[in-house]
């Protein structure tokens, strides 16, 4: 079966530091593929690249089997298929209601069916009475959640999330992290999620990948990965034995 | 400080007696000023969010050239010395000048003119500011989010309205109170092309305080009414 997500042999460099070295992986449908990884070791790099929004200097993604490269003249039609959600995501100037409709109005959805989807996401992140509130008034934590909102209410096939509950308060990490899975499991949408937390890495994944230094050191099932690491490297950052 | 006091007592006078060459010397004023933020705004708002939005698509060399160069030229031009600007005019539409045909010379539109020839600057130079102030993470937003480059266009311009609005307020300021090129290509013409600055210079030359003040004091109330109005309109557009 063709993976949702191929990536293959991908290098970039920034400034003269090489970000990703070579780093490939699968993702299969329905999957929750979680990377977890020290800060700096290109977690976010992989997922702008993944979106579209940087472009790797060697290698290739792709995706339901076609390559990236071939959305390169209309790659919001790629980007449509994908969500993401970054660390701190820079919401619109505008409401929380107008934040949230932003990714259905772009695709020309109807007004009716736009009502619709953006109270029941709201409803699903717990921010319902805060349609009217501007975005850019919102806490961390209520600022993630509409991000996470915007994300979902496009009901794409993967959602890439980058460290989505770094910084943000136990109650709202909480909360993100049982959307993310809940979606996950019952609708089938694909995640793929990055952080250096391993619990949450353990509590989410099916399978979890170790990114040191731009290369993917390991790649196993999430029981496999935690209970018997094969790489050194892996068995000492999960024993918080790495120091960078 | 008696003469000032009278002067302003007597100038209000004027103003609530409607007199009706003040009316006619404001409502030149208003209509060419007006029209000069109005046509300027036309022409610098998408030349401005044209050129800022080159940074966020322009990766090729040449593209970011040519932005430098032209982001250089318009703030070079934001500085015009309106003097200078009226001279230029002038001599473009005096008889002997290439468009003196058009017989423009000391009428409203040469004042128009030189007045766009101020504001446009100020639009362009003002708007490029603002697009370049909303920054890469909204670009970020709108991308993954699946917006096409219109879409990305438009969500960048509406990010960036309360600096477009400051961009018409600003404009609006250099024009009302524009007066060394209006003065040389309107000439000053009582009932046809007097404004209120040009106006305000004349009448103290002739040693009229109290008439100078008023238009002064109209002056200021004009601009404040107006620079009131589109406050409001930034609140509401910073607040939506």
């Amino acid at each position: 079966m063709t993976p949702l997500l191929e990536v293959r042999n991908l290098y970039k460099t920034y400034d003269g530091v090489e970000v990703l070295r070579g780093l490939g992986f699968t993702v299969d449908k329905e999957e929750f593929f979680v990377i977890i990884g020290p800060n700096g070791a290109g977690k976010t790099t992989i997922l702008r690249i993944l979106d579209l929004l940087d472009y790797p200097d060697r290698g290739e993604v792709f995706f339901n089997g076609i390559s990236s490269t071939q959305y390169a003249r209309v790659k919001y039609v790629l980007r449509r298929m994908m969500a993401v959600v970054f660390q701190r995501t820079r919401l619109f100037d505008m409401s929380v209601f107008d934040n949230i409709a932003y990714g259905l109005r772009i695709r020309g959805v109807r007004e009716a069916d736009v009502h619709r989807m953006v109270e029941r996401t709201l409803s699903l992140v717990k921010l319902r009475g805060f349609e009217k509130r501007n975005a850019l008034t919102l806490s961390g934590g209520e600022a993630q959640r509409v991000a996470l909102a915007q994300a979902l209410a496009i009901e794409t096939e993967l959602l890439l999330l980058d460290e989505p509950t770094a910084n943000l308060d136990p109650a709202s990490a909480s909360l993100i992290e049982k959307v993310v899975a809940s979606i996950n499991r019952e609708k089938g949408v694909t995640v793929i999620l990055t952080t250096h937390n391993l619990f949450q890495a353990r509590r989410l994944a099916n399978r979890v990948a170790f990114l040191l230094n731009g290369e993917i050191v390991e790649v196993g099932a999430t029981k496999d990965f935690f209970a018997k690491p094969q790489d050194a490297r892996t068995k000492a950052f999960l024993e918080g034995k790495m120091v960078f | 400080m008696n003469e000032m006091l009278e002067g302003f007592l007597r100038a209000l006078q004027l103003i609530f007696s409607l007199n009706p060459e003040i009316l006619n010397i404001s409502a030149l004023s208003l209509r060419v000023s007006g029209l000069a933020v109005i046509l300027g705004s036309l022409v610098g708002i998408p030349t401005g969010t044209a050129l800022g939005l080159m940074q966020f698509i322009g990766k090729r060399s040449l593209i970011r050239i040519s932005n430098v160069l032209m982001r250089t030229t318009v703030n070079a031009f934001m500085g015009l010395p309106p003097v200078f600007v009226g001279l230029v005019i002038y001599l473009l539409l005096s008889t002997s000048g290439p468009f003196g045909p058009l017989h423009l010379l000391y009428t409203p539109t040469a004042m128009l003119i030189v007045q766009l020839i101020l504001t446009i600057p100020v639009v362009t130079g003002i708007t490029i500011s603002a697009v370049d102030g909303v920054g890469e993470e909204v670009r970020d937003r709108a991308l993954s989010l699946g917006a096409t480059s219109w879409q990305l266009a438009s969500t960048i311009v509406r990010e960036a309205r309360g600096g477009i609005l400051t961009a018409i307020v600003a404009s609006f300021g250099a024009a009302i109170s524009e007066v060394g090129g209006i003065m040389i290509v309107g000439g000053n013409i009582r009932w046809f092309t007097r404004a209120l600055t040009t106006a305000i210079m004349y009448e103290t030359a002739l040693g009229e305080f109290e008439m100078a003040l008023a238009l002064g004091i109209i002056l200021l109330m004009l601009a404040f009414i107006v620079n009131l109005s589109l406050a409001f309109l930034q609140l509401r557009g910073v607040r939506r």
